[in-house]
């Protein structure tokens, strides 16, 4: 494989996007992406996006987004996985510039979750889910997370409001990131408080679905503009690992056994053990997932996860730093986008742009992007080039 | 009648080889509906109706009651030659319930499946059909079910008692049978006591007119004629049961055709359940087989309004005793009971508008 | 409607008919064909008991469209007697009252009330307290 550096990044504000469309919000990242490249132009464009068929009434993406922002003539398509869209769309690209098959990939990811009404969305979401077998029975995505939360506390017995730390954190997080759907930290009191969505699952257990936009673009090195303006950022390693897709068909739901091997392998790609890693970018759709998670890469024993979240520990300057813009919790969870914006948030931290939320001295950082309840999932490890 | 009456009887005995019951777990006191409409004033015809939950129909409570006859009758459902439900409340216009029944018991696709309809009696109108079909050798064993989700307009002296529930019996050959069934007679005319037009959602009725001329009139006569021709009195029976539309009408009946409150109590349901039409007077059988001895002689008489009465003569046989507790009783569906309000009735049973 | 798409799940659907491996004996459901423990072919059809009991439940307060009728509902993983996990609603609830290691029997009923009255009804599996 070739190196295969980032070029540029692009992102929108997530949120409620009223007055802007799909294919404006996606060009957008897109035309912010390439001026952060330099004008570098891509030969292939891959679309992340998760539901746009059911929630926009729009298939054929890839080929709507490259069009709409004057790129005919080029390779496009978009992909699919779920949460773990931008993520798995993130790697198409890799491999495509890495194989030497594309000089220059751009991954624009893109969600409109805000033109449909709330149970069209959880309607859409479902689908996500084993149609035949899991939805058919209302099961929705965050009602897996709740039986996963609830299996997790008959096993485990953590204390009242042991979750509660983690959106905690991404408020936290999100407070100095002006691109995030919610920009104010919030008390643990709030989280305690907070209605239920899906026993024992409540609202600050669930980021919010959201509108947003984001974009990277992958070239060699080689090929970078001689007046290349940002430090360099590397991907180092990459791994797409997929579970059974239902979770009723695992020996142990508990263990998001794709999201240890993904994980594993894209470490072991780069070179590095998990104690190597200077911040992770988890996918928090919701808390108990950040928790899985934790414990699924080896951070936690199972069952402890969510005691990482005490003493600072995953703070900015803590030991293993998450969710550094605020998480899929603060930032927002726009869908086929939020893999996306995993990667840029990261690449902003390795480029020491991070601002009021950087990360000191951060040379290496483990994405990972989760489809379903890690029935997929895509990990990826980008480094500086110093 | 001076003309000998001919009852109807099969060539090869027949009989129940297993039956089973189904009631709902929700009840709405009658007081809760007199509070809505009369604010408390009046008598109640009886004391709660089963309300079927938002995920039932005839089609699931059929599928329940056949299951439990299943277990009684201790035979494979590929055995089953055919598969009636009888009710007023079919899930569909058109498309039979009995497929479903059919193919969630596991008896398709080498079966008869057909739906039947008679107001109330449109399931003890399969079992002599059912009967028919065993008792000429067509087949060995059949199924007949009479189930409904009974529906009143609000505010309709009917929304007291129409309810859900119903029975299913296995009819086959008596010596495979815990009740034989001696002898059935039909009794009916043309009398519109009661009806539905297509695409109305609730039934109309004469209100007093569904009384003498109509339940009292084909009931009595069906019995008195059964009595008759059998040569038996009700000293002969340990258990009647008729249909039951109200608490009053089948202790009336009893009376002018000479059983005692004794003899009907054990099918006596209607206080606690409601009307269930097409498995009132079944559904009480069921609770009779419950707690019959070897020996014992029931009489069973069905009303359907427009009109028509199918009176049956059982006697139950030794096998009953190694298979009533192979399935949930009856009183076991009867005394499972969840409480529920008229708002929340409402909801349950589609009557809250969302357009 | 997605009629052809019901109509071919009745079987497991209506009476948890899955499949059982005749290289190791486990049962299988939902049917997938490959037996998960072996690897081998699982395609001989095995109708399950409907026993089981609750292996984790949630209460589903915001409905999917196509089942706001019916919310809040209960949703759970079931682990049947036979091995497999399956996930169902949980019906016949007395005041919703749930834990963990519950048994439970199935029961056949409508899946989801039909929003669109000229549509199929679905019927298939779900699970209640077991009645004695």
């Amino acid at each position: 494989m070739h190196e295969v550096v980032i070029a540029g990044i692009g992102q929108t504000a997530v949120g409620e996007k009223w007055d802007i469309s799909l294919r404006e919000m996606a060009f957008y990242a897109l035309e912010i992406g390439i001026n952060d490249a330099g004008g570098l132009r891509p030969q292939a464009l891959y679309l992340a996006n998760m539901l746009g068929p059911a929630l926009a009434h729009q298939s054929h993406m890839g080929t709507l987004v490259a069009d709409f922002a004057g790129l005919q003539g080029i390779e496009a398509f978009s992909v699919e996985a779920a949460g773990a869209t931008g993520g798995v769309a993130l790697r198409q690209a890799y491999l495509a510039v890495g194989s030497g098959a594309v000089d220059t990939a751009i991954v624009v990811g893109v969600e409109k979750m805000s033109d449909q009404t709330v149970s069209n969305v959880g309607a859409a979401e479902a689908t996500l889910t084993d149609s035949d077998y899991e939805a058919e029975q209302g099961l929705t995505p965050t009602g897996q997370a709740a039986l996963l939360m609830r299996r997790y506390i008959y096993e485990y017995d953590p204390p009242e409001y042991a979750f509660g730390g983690f959106p905690v954190l991404a408020h936290k997080n999100g407070a100095a990131n002006k691109f995030a759907m919610f920009q104010k930290a919030i008390r643990p009191e709030l989280y305690q408080r907070a209605g239920m969505v899906s026993e024992p699952l409540n609202m600050f257990d669930v980021a919010p679905a959201a509108d947003g936009a984001a974009a990277v673009i992958l070239t060699r090195p080689e090929l970078l503009p001689k007046q290349f303006a940002h430090p360099l950022v590397r991907i180092s390693g990459s791994s797409v690992v997929v579970d059974t897709l239902a979770l009723h068909d695992r020996p142990d739901p508990l263990v998001f056994n794709a999201a240890r091997l993904s994980a594993a392998r894209a470490l072991e790609m780069a070179g590095k053990t998990k104690h190597q890693i200077d911040l992770f970018e988890l996918f928090d759709a919701y808390s108990i997932y950040a928790a899985l998670t934790l414990e699924a890469v080896g951070y936690a024993q199972p069952g402890t996860g969510w005691q990482l979240t005490e003493d600072g520990r995953l703070e900015l300057d803590g030991e293993l730093p998450i969710m550094t813009f605020g998480g899929l919790k603060a930032r927002g969870n726009p869908g086929g986008a939020t893999g996306l914006y995993q990667a840029v948030e990261a690449v902003l931290q390795l480029r020491g742009d991070a601002g009021g939320n950087q990360v000191k001295n951060a040379q290496t950082a483990l994405i990972q992007a989760l489809g379903g309840p890690a029935s997929t999932a895509a990990s990826h490890v980008l480094e500086s080039i110093s | 009648m001076t003309e000998k009456i001919e009852l109807l009887k099969p060539q090869r005995p027949v009989g129940i080889v297993g039956y089973g019951a189904y009631v709902p777990r929700y009840r709405l006191p009658a007081k809760e509906i007199s509070r809505i409409w009369t604010e408390g004033q009046g008598g109640l015809p009886v004391t709660e109706k089963s309300v079927p939950g938002p995920d039932e129909d005839v089609a699931t409570m059929s599928i329940e009651a056949a299951r439990n006859a299943l277990k009684r009758a201790g035979i494979h459902a590929h055995q089953l030659r055919a598969v009636w439900v009888g009710s007023e409340s079919h899930p569909y216009a058109v498309k039979p319930t009995s497929t479903i029944v059919a193919e969630a018991i596991g008896a398709v696709p080498n079966t008869q499946a057909a739906d039947w309809e008679f107001a109330c009696k449109a399931g003890t109108e399969a079992m002599v059909a059912a009967m028919g079909m065993v008792g000429s050798k067509m087949a060995d064993y059949t199924l007949a079910i009479g189930m409904d989700t009974a529906q009143g307009r609000p505010g309709d002296p009917l929304e007291y008692t129409a309810a859900a529930g119903g029975a299913a019996f296995i009819i086959g050959p008596a010596e495979n049978s815990v009740a034989e069934i001696e002898a059935s007679y039909s009794f009916v005319t043309d009398t519109p006591d009661f009806f539905r037009r297509a695409y109305q959602k609730y039934p109309e009725h004469g209100h007093r007119f569904t009384g003498e001329p109509a339940y009292f009139k084909h009931i009595t006569a069906a019995g008195e004629t059964m009595l008759k021709a059998t040569g038996t009195t009700p000293e002969d029976y340990a258990y009647a049961v008729f249909h039951q539309p109200n608490a009053k009408f089948p202790q009336n009946v009893a009376s002018a055709l000479g059983f005692t409150r004794e003899q009907i109590k054990t099918g006596l349901l209607v206080p606690m359940i409601g009307n269930t039409y097409s498995g009132a007077a079944i559904i009480g059988l069921t609770a009779i087989l419950d707690v019959a001895k070897p020996g014992d002689k029931i009489l069973m008489v069905s009303y359907g309004s427009g009109a028509g009465s199918d009176a049956m003569v059982l006697k139950v046989t030794e096998l009953i005793d190694e298979r009533r507790d192979k399935a949930i009783t009856t009183i076991a569906y009867v005394e499972r009971r969840t409480e529920i309000d008229y708002a929340e009735y409402v909801r349950m049973r589609g009557k809250l508008t969302m357009k | 409607m997605d009629i052809p798409r019901h109509w071919r799940l009745r079987k497991q659907r209506y009476g948890l008919v899955g499949e059982v491996c005749e290289s190791c004996n486990a049962k299988v459901f939902p049917p997938r064909d490959i037996c998960p423990e072996c690897g081998k072919e699982a395609k001989t059809l095995y109708t399950f008991s409907g026993h089981g009991e609750v292996y984790s439940y949630t209460t589903v307060f915001d409905a999917p469209a196509g089942f706001d009728e019916t919310a809040p509902y209960t949703v759970a993983m079931i682990k049947l007697d036979e091995g497999p996990l399956v996930t169902a609603q949980l019906t016949d609830l007395e005041n919703r009252k749930v834990e963990i290691g519950m048994p439970v029997e199935m029961v056949t009923r409508k899946l989801r009330n039909a929003t669109d009255e000229r549509g199929l009804l679905v019927y298939g599996y779900k699970f209640r307290p077991v009645m004695n």
